[in-house]
């Protein structure tokens, strides 16, 4: 019976050419809208100032969010007129935009005030899995310090889960390229923001202090909780 | 690296293969004769090259780009950038070579090296601070006007693509106004009626420490769209950044300064060119039947599918 009637569809869904431009428009584009941070502005100094995070909130992330809706609904007139060239023009703005709303959604959860666990080490299989990779936590946060130091330009660094080879990795990528690009597999766990304006007005071109001094709000918990999720 | 360095005095680039580009620039920098070389007490060669000062005072830009941002930005980013490079050649093949050719060299046609980001950006900013001067800004004229409309329609079209190219150079790096002298925009490609015509300026955004000269273009004009570069005086607002450069700071003294430069040394290169080319057509060596294979590829083929 089933069967049937898959058939039918598919045999009116050929038949009636107009029927999929119908679906398409009247299943509403989604558009995103920027998340709330859960804890104030000023909850994460004298770590990360107010002041950046404010407008590391309201103005960097709200832009990738209104760049990103706009380019999804360029595309999506660009799919339905069939207009292959725009759809190939518009994937660097995706990818851009995209990625930046995508990175900062998870930066914001991977940072946590003193006062609700900021900072506090791993606990559980991923504080295990740590010691295990890479000796300790210090060992660790040395070699993700490194990395985001050594950065060129703008980009993120990331503490991963690779799914496939089951064990953890440390990787950057550029500008706002989601930890997705580097391997297929790889689910982030926690990643830092070393694009300028994530330090620049608190830390000026020392990027490695404001490496330093992230760690004493880093959220472990919610990285805990994602690699529990994953490895299962 | 020596292998290298060769390359660039080599006279083995005949007409056909004039699309290598690299390092056959006969532009003065290029020559590999040692800068900047100081030899110690003890005789030992070290090559350094020093921070230099913008043309003016710190605090001369002002209001416009602020005292403090040329603290940091020339104080410490450019500074940094200089102290690695240095640190960073001592010993090797790039030691004594000009700025310009480690970037060449170190570009590595891409597959870039690692002392091509400290020099690149150590050249990048002495070129920015010159791109600038107090009461800069308003519209340059003569040769360099007339090119600009040429080039790009209009003064105003011109500064909207400029404008636009800075604004979406996506992440850090700079955007350039830049002469384009060579040949054709394809590597293997012979132009077989070069004119005045395939000489023409372009805008041209390029990301992180990259930069023009990669390119074989002549740099004119750039602006830096690192976010240091605004973030203390604009924040997260670089198209207000933009446009204070455009309009208050730009310095177009330089920027045809260094057109006229560019232009002769166009002009050089092509005398050069065509001083090889005559040399190669009346050498009678067995490299000919090289050559002349060279040349039926470009000039007399049977094979009609290239063919319209």
């Amino acid at each position: 019976m089933a069967l049937r009637s898959l058939a039918l569809a598919t045999r009116k869904t050929l038949t009636l050419g107009l029927n999929s431009t119908r679906l398409s428009q009247s299943r509403a584009l989604q558009t995103f809208s920027l998340p709330d941070l859960p804890y104030d502005y000023g909850a994460l100094e004298p770590a990360i100032s107010g002041e950046i995070m404010q407008l590391h909130h309201q103005k960097h992330h709200q832009t990738y969010i209104t760049n990103y809706n706009k380019a999804l609904e360029q595309l999506h007139d660009a799919i339905q007129k069939g207009d292959s060239s725009t759809v190939a023009k518009l994937q660097s703005a995706i990818k851009f935009n995209g990625g930046g709303h995508i990175n900062h959604s998870i930066f914001w959860q991977n940072l946590a005030p003193i006062r609700e666990g900021g900072g506090e080490p791993p606990k559980g299989s991923l504080g295990w899995v740590i010691d295990t990779n890479f000796g300790s936590l210090e060992s660790l946060i040395q070699n993700i310090n490194a990395e985001g130091a050594a950065l060129q330009g703008s980009g993120w660094v990331w503490l991963g889960l690779d799914k496939e080879l089951k064990k953890l990795v440390i990787e950057t990528t550029a500008n706002q390229d989601p930890l997705v690009t580097k391997g297929p597999h790889l689910v982030p766990l926690l990643g830092i923001d070393v694009w300028e304006h994530a330090y620049y007005l608190q830390y000026k071109n020392v990027r490695p202090d404001y490496l330093k001094n992230i760690w004493k709000v880093i959220n472990w918990k919610y990285a805990s909780e994602v690699y529990e999720k994953e490895s299962a | 690296m020596a292998a290298s360095t060769s390359m660039l005095t080599s006279s083995s680039f005949t007409f056909p293969s004039q699309g290598l580009r690299l390092p056959t620039r006969t532009h003065p920098c290029m020559k590999p004769q040692k800068r900047f070389v100081r030899k110690d007490a003890s005789n030992v060669i070290t090559a350094t090259y020093d921070l230099k000062p913008p043309p003016y005072p710190l605090n001369a830009l002002e209001p416009h780009m602020s005292r403090e941002t040329l603290e940091y930005h020339w104080g410490k980013h450019h500074r940094t950038y200089v102290e690695n490079l240095n640190k960073q050649i001592v010993g090797t093949d790039l030691e004594g070579l000009s700025l310009e050719d480690i970037i060449i060299v170190a570009y590595n046609k891409g597959d870039i090296l690692p002392a091509f980001n400290n020099a690149a950006q150590a050249w990048n900013h002495d070129f920015f601070w010159e791109s600038m001067k107090p009461g800069g800004g308003g519209k340059p004229s003569g040769d360099l006007l007339d090119l600009i409309e040429r080039d790009f329609g209009s003064f105003e079209r011109f500064t909207e693509e400029f404008r636009s190219a800075a604004a979406t150079q996506f992440g850090s790096g700079w955007a350039w106004l830049a002469y384009k002298a060579n040949r054709l925009g394809v590597e293997n490609a012979v132009n077989p009626w070069p004119s005045e015509n395939d000489k023409k300026l372009v805008i041209v955004k390029s990301p992180n420490a990259v930069n023009p000269l990669v390119w074989d273009y002549f740099p004119l004009l750039t602006i830096d769209v690192w976010e240091h570069a605004y973030y203390l005086d604009f924040q997260n607002q670089r198209a207000d950044y933009i446009s204070m450069f455009m309009e208050k700071l730009v310095s177009w003294e330089a920027v045809n300064a260094r057109l006229e430069k560019a232009k002769a040394e166009a002009a050089e290169r092509e005398m050069e060119e065509e001083r090889r080319k005559n040399e190669e057509e009346w050498k009678p060596t067995d490299d000919d039947d090289d050559d002349d294979e060279g040349l039926e590829m470009y000039v007399d083929s049977e094979d009609d599918s290239e063919a319209e």
